[in-house]
């Protein structure tokens, strides 16, 4: 590792955080964050996810201010109230999906808003385009300047993000899940990049899910859980099996009882679904009164997998059969009618309507069996509404407040309301407890037990692991739009999920 | 699946209202809408003379027929956040196809059977534009537009095919037997039986609001998002045409020229009528009445010698207001709470007693 121990003695670090705390509402995000990155060298921050590592993205970028703590930049203390003061002070983030203008040159992207000038106030392009050739020579990289972004692979945008940083003199690079979309030649490219960068004193902020990466390229590891700071070692002194416990490292406690229930038939069959770019051969079943979870990482694929399952997306190849009949693709309706129900990811988006009351909401998939001599009134509404709404719990000032008004525990309970109403045989529930409080947290997973213990087959989606451990017969997961492990319940634990949601091979 | 509450307490009942009836009932868009119809009824019988006339009440809803026909379907597709800007071409279109079809020697009703089916045919075009190549309608419907328009003028050229039999052009001008209410207002009655259950009483309508307020969340609900806008634009077509052969026969006259710009006249009403442009909010009630708004006022000024620039300027003003109303209503309500509240903390600081409560609750009759 050259980490030059001179240059370190010489100058503070930097980035330093100290007991960095944030809260959205009543959730904390941050309780106690601390982190110290060196001049020249590049560090990893590392934890599941919702550990806190994007919020301290955010903090350090000036996209949020911290509650509480300090953040000293090159050793004093700095309060960011926009992204351009710490952009202008020298730290740069380069995002996975970074945003271009896609209809103008790689040099006028580079120059965008600050462009050399001649007399006259009129663009120096030869000027111009001389620098970023001499960027680029720099890096070590191979891109036409002339060319317009659109059509560049996300690898060669990143290199036109870090090519601008460096041409702002950042002193600071964050790069936050830099590879999650880029090829082995080109996170190889990436990584060189990266250590030269590293080489000129840089300090760069490595943020990833894969281990061997942060093994391959960083010096010094940062984990961090639920917000708080964990540990820093140098690489060199730890080993993926100790990151792995310190990134889970907590007790899996009996908050989630799953109920014992018999396990009926197969009732939900996946089998071989295919969709490019997507997911790969997923083929699994789910049984009555059982609840399998699909585990792994943010943007592993599952979300799209329940959505192809349920038809609002589609899917190349494959089929899905409910209780014996194979669903048409790309038919939510069809599904709907064989018993298949989903509790979307993004509940304000997909799960409840915001501007509609919650009876509305709640009867919007049975409206149809609601009529009586086609007329549909809001009297029956109303008296199914109450029914499903009281059988959840759902605090709500009356049936015909909009749902926008209600906590996001209490919208989440409207959508399962929504769903349990139209007696499903197969519920499929993704992140069924994102951002909701404790107590309503725990009703979803009583709910959801005893569903599966009246018979219905559920399958949950979600990124917590204690949630998965507690709540799950079966643990598949996913890693990369493959299910990379079948794990039982006896067999599933922190690390081997952990293990299976970080690796290309599969453990089971 | 058991009867049980799913989560640990009793099944507890719920209010199915957070406003009493009276509040629900009488502060809302379409009442105020209503409101106004009367007032300037009113106004206009005891200040315009001849206004109380029933013969005037007999042309205004003469005038207004069509557009109150056009209303109907155009409510819906703005409340599932679309629009239709080609029904007055729809009518331009159908009115020269059962000219034509007439004058080739069809019978009346074979000749507005065609005419319908050729503007059932346009209105699918412009659904199957939007739905399955999913483009925008206003893109769409301009098009259309000129579309439409080009092919009914195209057929007839400037030439009108005039001659209707007066058995059918005295239907549609005739009047209820002791009544000044025209005949094809029936014909309306019976429509808006049709779309009220469509829209308000049938789960097809609560399919239309649930597109309007989030179409992700009612694809995610198993709401046919597209067959549902396709079946709204085949009926828009369908009305337009039924529209276009009353117009034809009112005036005696088919042309590739009528109706030009009377979309305007009813994306007018529907937005006046309380329906957000936005789409996912609206009544056919508050619709209907902001067409006889519309009607009434246009014809009251008439009848007072106001030349028709003068009119267009105030039924302009009038809908330019409506739909700043709301947001205006909006900003009054917060500076006002935020001044309340700025006035309460100064006096708590004054007085050095507890901050006052700043909750302010203000009856707002602006409600949707």
């Amino acid at each position: 590792m050259s980490t030059n121990s001179a240059v370190k003695a010489a100058q503070p670090p930097a980035l330093e955080l100290e007991g960095v705390s944030k809260s959205f509402g009543s959730v904390a995000a941050l309780v106690s964050a601390s982190l110290r990155v060196e001049h020249g060298s590049i560090h990893a921050l590392i934890g599941e996810n919702g550990a806190g590592k994007s919020t301290v993205v955010k903090i350090i970028a000036g996209l949020y201010q911290r509650d509480g703590g300090t953040f000293r930049y090159r050793g004093e203390e700095v309060n960011f109230t926009n992204t351009a003061q710490s952009k202008d002070s020298g730290i740069a983030v380069i995002y996975q999906e970074p945003t271009l203008f896609p209809d103008i040159s790689v040099t006028e992207n580079i120059f965008m808003g600050r462009q050399p000038t001649k007399s006259l106030g009129r663009v120096n392009r030869t000027l111009m385009r001389a620098m970023v050739v001499d960027l680029f020579s720099q890096l070590g990289v191979k891109l036409d300047p002339d060319r317009p972004t659109r059509g560049l692979s996300i690898a060669d945008q990143q290199i036109v993000e870090i090519a601008k940083a460096i041409s702002l003199d950042a002193r600071v690079l964050i790069m936050d899940e830099p590879t999650a979309a880029l090829s082995g030649v080109e996170v190889d490219r990436l990584f060189k990049v990266a250590r030269s960068l590293r080489d000129e004193g840089r300090a760069i902020l490595f943020i990833s899910h894969r281990f061997d990466e942060v093994f391959e390229l960083c010096d010094t590891v940062t984990v961090m859980r639920d917000g708080e700071y964990i540990a820093t070692s140098a690489i060199a002194d730890t080993t993926v099996a100790q990151l792995v416990r310190q990134m889970v490292g907590r007790d899996i406690s009996t908050l989630y009882p799953k109920e014992v229930a018999e396990i009926g038939d197969d009732v939900l069959v996946v089998s071989k679904l295919n969709e490019p770019g997507r997911f790969h051969d997923v083929s699994f079943t789910v049984r009555a009164g059982e609840i399998v979870a699909l585990a792994g990482l943010v943007g592993a694929g599952r979300s799209e997998i329940a959505q192809a399952i349920f038809g609002v997306d589609s899917y190349e190849s494959g089929s899905v059969t409910v209780n014996g009949t194979q669903l048409r693709k790309h038919d939510p309706v069809a599904a709907m009618r064989l018993g298949l129900a989903l509790v979307p990811e993004d509940r304000r988006k997909q799960g409840v309507i915001l501007e509609s009351s919650v009876a509305r909401n709640i009867t919007l998939a049975i409206r149809q069996s609601l009529r009586k001599y086609g007329l549909l009134r809001a009297q029956t509404e109303n008296a199914a509404a109450s029914e499903w709404a009281s059988r959840l719990e759902v605090k709500t000032s009356a049936l015909d407040a909009t749902a926008g008004t209600l906590s996001g525990g209490n919208q989440q309970k409207v959508v399962l309301a929504k769903w349990l109403a139209t007696n499903p045989s197969v519920l499929i529930v993704d992140e069924p407890t994102r951002g909701i409080d404790v107590g309503t947290k725990s009703e979803v997973h009583r709910a959801l037990s005893r569903l599966a213990g009246n018979g219905l087959a559920v399958l949950m989606i979600s990124s917590e692991l204690p949630e998965v451990l507690g709540m799950a017969d079966r643990v598949l997961v996913v890693h990369e739009g493959r299910i990379t492990a079948e794990l039982d319940r006896a067999e599933a634990t922190a690390e081997t999920v952990m293990y299976a949601a970080t690796h290309r091979s599969a453990v089971a | 699946m058991s009867d049980a509450a799913l989560t640990s307490a009793a099944p507890r009942g719920y209010r199915h209202h957070s406003k009493p009836l009276w509040r629900r009932a009488l502060f809302t868009r379409e009442i105020a809408v209503f409101a106004a119809l009367v007032a300037v009824y009113v106004v206009a019988v005891f200040s315009v003379p001849n206004f109380a006339a029933p013969i005037t009440i007999t042309y205004l809803l003469l005038d207004v027929a069509a557009i109150l026909f056009i209303a109907l379907p155009m409510t819906m597709i703005i409340i599932t956040g679309e629009i239709d800007l080609s029904v007055a071409s729809v009518v331009g279109l159908s009115s020269v196809v059962f000219g034509t079809m007439y004058q080739a020697g069809l019978p009346i009703p074979l000749a507005i059977a065609v005419a319908i089916v050729v503007g059932a045919v346009a209105g699918f075009i412009n659904g199957f534009l939007v739905t399955v190549m999913r483009l925008p309608s206003l893109a769409v419907t301009i098009g259309t537009l000129a579309l439409f328009r080009g092919l009914a003028v195209g057929l007839l050229g400037t030439t009108a095919v005039t001659g209707f039999p007066a058995t059918w052009s005295d239907l549609a001008t005739s009047t209820i037997p002791g009544t000044p209410i025209p005949s094809v207002m029936i014909l309306f009655g019976a429509l808006t039986i049709v779309f009220v259950w469509l829209l308000h009483g049938s789960s097809f309508g609560r399919g239309v609001f649930a597109i309007g307020q989030s179409s992700e969340a009612a694809r995610f609900s198993g709401v046919s998002v597209e067959r549902t806008k396709l079946i709204l634009f085949v009926l828009s077509g369908t009305v337009a045409a039924l529209a276009g052969v009353y117009y034809t026969l009112r005036y005696g006259s088919a042309r590739g020229d009528n109706a030009t710009g009377l979309e305007l006249g009813v994306i007018a009403a529907v937005l006046l009528g309380g329906v957000s442009i936005f789409g996912g909010r609206g009544a056919l009630h508050g619709v209907i009445a902001a067409v006889l708004l519309i009607g009434t006022l246009a014809s009251a000024l008439r009848l007072a010698n106001v030349t028709s620039d003068v009119i267009n300027i105030i039924t302009g003003t009038l809908l330019v207001a409506s739909v700043v109303s709301p947001s205006f209503f909006a900003w009054v309500h917060e500076h006002w709470t935020r001044s309340r509240g700025r006035r309460a903390r100064a006096a708590a600081a004054h007085t050095d007693a507890t901050p006052a409560t700043t909750q302010v609750d203000v009856p707002t009759s602006h409600n949707h």
